[in-house]
């Protein structure tokens, strides 16, 4: 054990899995000599060779498309999207082939694909460096998505994701890539696919989140010391762990979710439609949400106004307890 | 109505008939090579009148035909070695066929039907890409991919004049420009894109110039004559193979037919353009290159044809004998490792089903 970054524990887990396998190759833009504009993939092309952390021309949907052609040759490609809002070129490639192609082999050719990003607000950029796009992926079928909060997880859901024989898309809070730290598993660390994770356990209400938005659930359950507060960090969107959240939702009776991305259709409304399905005779009050609003995320001046805050849940809890 | 002429610029012959330059000899097709050439000709050329007809009665789906495209198919084919790679659009459907893939397959796919997936390992052959140029850069990837294990195959695309307006063929092509990949762009320019001609595609003079852009050498061919095609690809898989990276090839034709099974070209084309151009379509002007060397023979002719009959015949009887998919197969095929939910959704399917 190690007290990791979340941006380390992901460069950890590359080294690792590189090492580990040698048919998996990570490309991107400025992964290699940079080591990426945020350096989780540093070190990588001077230990395991250009080929093999490889920089690619600036072009999203190439990479993604280049990696449904490296996967038949034989090839296990890690594709970073240098930004959330970057990665929009690269849907065309996700949703036209990659979620498609193995049902259109009859099941009998395997894509086992990364893509991997960092998202979220928060961190004073420029406009299209703070999406939260997660929906798009999750919407789209024969694609998994996954998203860390802790370093741990940060590691071991990218592991599982290099070692999947399916395409997994992971969206990394880039506002924690260094401020979160934890311990992180030295080795080979996997965390499986479609498992939550119960972040803090209480009676009175449910904080359900994932990624970024579990630091403000956090923040937000310190203040409310008069509930006994429960967390459920989702971390797998696709596949869900639906057992989890109706065991939590039948446990607190209450369910607020919380998400940065814009309200209409995001996940928290599969969320709360799952509850709606399946949990209504546990629940005491409706299930809310606490999200971004459906505007382009703004300039950073006024950020802090868009995204979802401590404050906004504490609200919407003592809203639920009042019900 | 506008008249789209193929710019003669470096349109390189072989079959002399159309220029009056004479026939041409291709070093290294003997002539067993050039019936061999032949004979998958007829092979795609019965493929694809039988399935116009076999759409017309209400046998296969919305079929994309590809009449006079042949030469292109075939020629570029030949040049290539079993283990190179294949990555067809939906005007390459039937190239299988040249692969060994049961007609019954091909088939099926334009009948909708899951008999109609294959696994592009069992070929070399990618699936169908039905949407315009973004398997370009999976053929990029797939080169790249051999040529970092240091396997020796390489691979081929084809796409239309239209594609190269596309966003992936650009990434594709420079993909592989800028990582050497053996790979042959084949662009199959019949001067339309559905109803689009193709100097309303580009201001370039000739799709070929595209090439420098990509630091990759451009070749023009007629796109009717099989062993142009044919000497332009080998060219190309020489260089690919030596490690000189990916070549443009264009092939210019003429789109004489309609787009698909679903569009009727008389609200756009010169038709008398089209009538003209078929008098000079890819497999005719080939079987006069065969008969003025001496080479075929109308017995020969005949045996071929009736071989590509017989086996379209069967191939459909086999598609048609296909059983109804099971509903099973909405779930089964999307994920290694399906959610417990296309369990629980199957179930309550089946319910419904009764």
């Amino acid at each position: 054990m190690a007290e990791r970054s979340i941006v380390e524990a992901i460069n950890d887990c590359f080294h690792v899995e590189l090492e580990r396998d040698a048919s998996v190759m990570v490309m991107g833009e400025d992964v290699g000599r940079a080591g990426g504009v945020f350096r989780a993939t540093a070190g990588l092309r001077d230990r395991f060779g250009p080929d093999r952390c490889f920089d690619t021309p600036l072009a999203e949907a190439g990479i993604l498309g280049a990696a449904v052609g490296l996967c038949m040759a034989g090839w296990r490609p890690v594709c970073e999207m240098q930004y959330d809002a970057f990665s929009y070129p690269c849907l065309d490639q996700l949703i036209t082939h990659v979620g498609r192609y193995r049902w259109r082999t009859g099941g009998k050719m395997e894509f086992p694909i990364v893509v991997r990003m960092p998202y979220g607000g928060g961190v004073r950029a420029p406009e299209l460096h703070d999406d939260s796009p997660e929906t798009y992926y999750v919407h789209t079928p024969g694609v998994k998505v996954a998203i860390p909060s802790t370093p741990a997880d940060a590691k071991g859901l990218l592991a599982a994701a290099i070692r999947d024989p399916d395409p997994v898309v992971i969206l990394e809070p880039k506002l924690h890539y260094r401020t979160t730290k934890g311990e992180v598993p030295d080795g080979e660390h996997v965390v499986p696919l479609g498992k939550a994770r119960l972040a803090r356990e209480g009676d009175d209400v449910s904080l359900v989140a994932y990624g970024s938005m579990v630091a403000v659930c956090e923040a937000a359950a310190d203040v409310l010391d008069d509930v006994s507060v429960e967390i459920l960090d989702i971390r797998s969107l696709k596949p869900l762990d639906e057992e989890a959240l109706l065991a939590s939702a039948a446990k607190t009776g209450r369910a607020v979710i919380v998400q940065e991305a814009p309200r209409t259709c995001g996940f928290a409304a599969e969320l709360a439609a799952i509850l709606a399905e399946k949990a209504m005779l546990d629940l005491r009050g409706p299930v809310l949400r606490v999200t971004g609003y459906d505007v382009p995320y703004p300039y950073w001046q006024i950020e802090d106004a868009y995204m979802p805050s401590p404050e906004r849940v504490v609200a919407a809890v003592r809203r639920l307890l009042e019900f | 109505m506008a008249q789209v002429l193929p710019a003669e610029r470096d349109l390189r012959r072989v079959i002399g008939d159309v220029d009056g330059a004479g026939d041409r000899e291709v070093e290294g097709l003997g002539e067993q090579q050039l019936l061999d050439i032949y004979r998958s000709l007829i092979r795609l050329r019965t493929y694809d009148e039988r399935s116009v007809v076999y759409h017309r009665q209400g046998r296969i789906g919305t079929y994309a035909i590809f009449w006079n495209h042949e030469a292109m198919q075939a020629g570029a084919f030949h040049a290539l070695e079993d283990d190179d790679w294949i990555f067809p659009s939906y005007r390459e459907s039937a190239i299988g066929l040249l692969r060994g893939m049961p007609p019954e397959t091909v088939l099926s796919w334009w009948r909708g039907h899951p008999a109609g997936w294959w696994n592009p390992e069992d070929y070399r052959l990618a699936s169908i890409c039905v949407p315009i140029a973004t398997h370009i850069p999976h053929a990029a990837g797939l080169a790249w991919g051999k040529k970092l294990k240091g396997e020796r195959a390489c691979a081929i695309a084809f796409f239309g004049d239209g594609a190269t307006s596309e966003g992936a063929f650009h990434e594709g092509a420079n993909f592989a420009g800028v990582t050497g990949a053996p790979l042959v762009l084949f662009c199959n320019n019949n001067g339309w894109a559905i109803s689009t001609p193709v100097e309303a595609q580009t201001r370039a003079q000739t799709l070929a110039d595209k090439a420098v852009g990509y630091g990759m050498p451009g070749l023009r061919v007629d796109g009717t004559d099989v062993l142009a095609c044919y000497e332009a690809t080998r060219e190309a898989v020489v260089r690919a193979r030596r490690g000189e990276g990916p070549t443009f090839i264009e092939a210019v034709s003429y789109r004489v037919a309609p787009h698909a099974t679903a569009d009727d070209p008389s609200a756009y084309i010169d038709l008398e353009r089209v009538e003209e151009e078929k008098k000079r379509e890819c497999v005719g002007r080939f079987e006069g290159y065969l008969l003025r060397a001496g080479i075929l023979h109308d017995d020969l002719v005949a045996s071929i044809l009736a071989q590509a009959a017989d086996e379209m015949r069967e191939g459909i009887k086999k598609a048609e004998a296909e059983p109804a998919a099971d509903v099973e197969l909405l779930f089964s095929n999307a994920l290694v490792d399906p959610p417990a939910s296309f369990g629980s959704d199957l179930a309550e399917l089946r319910g419904t089903l009764g």
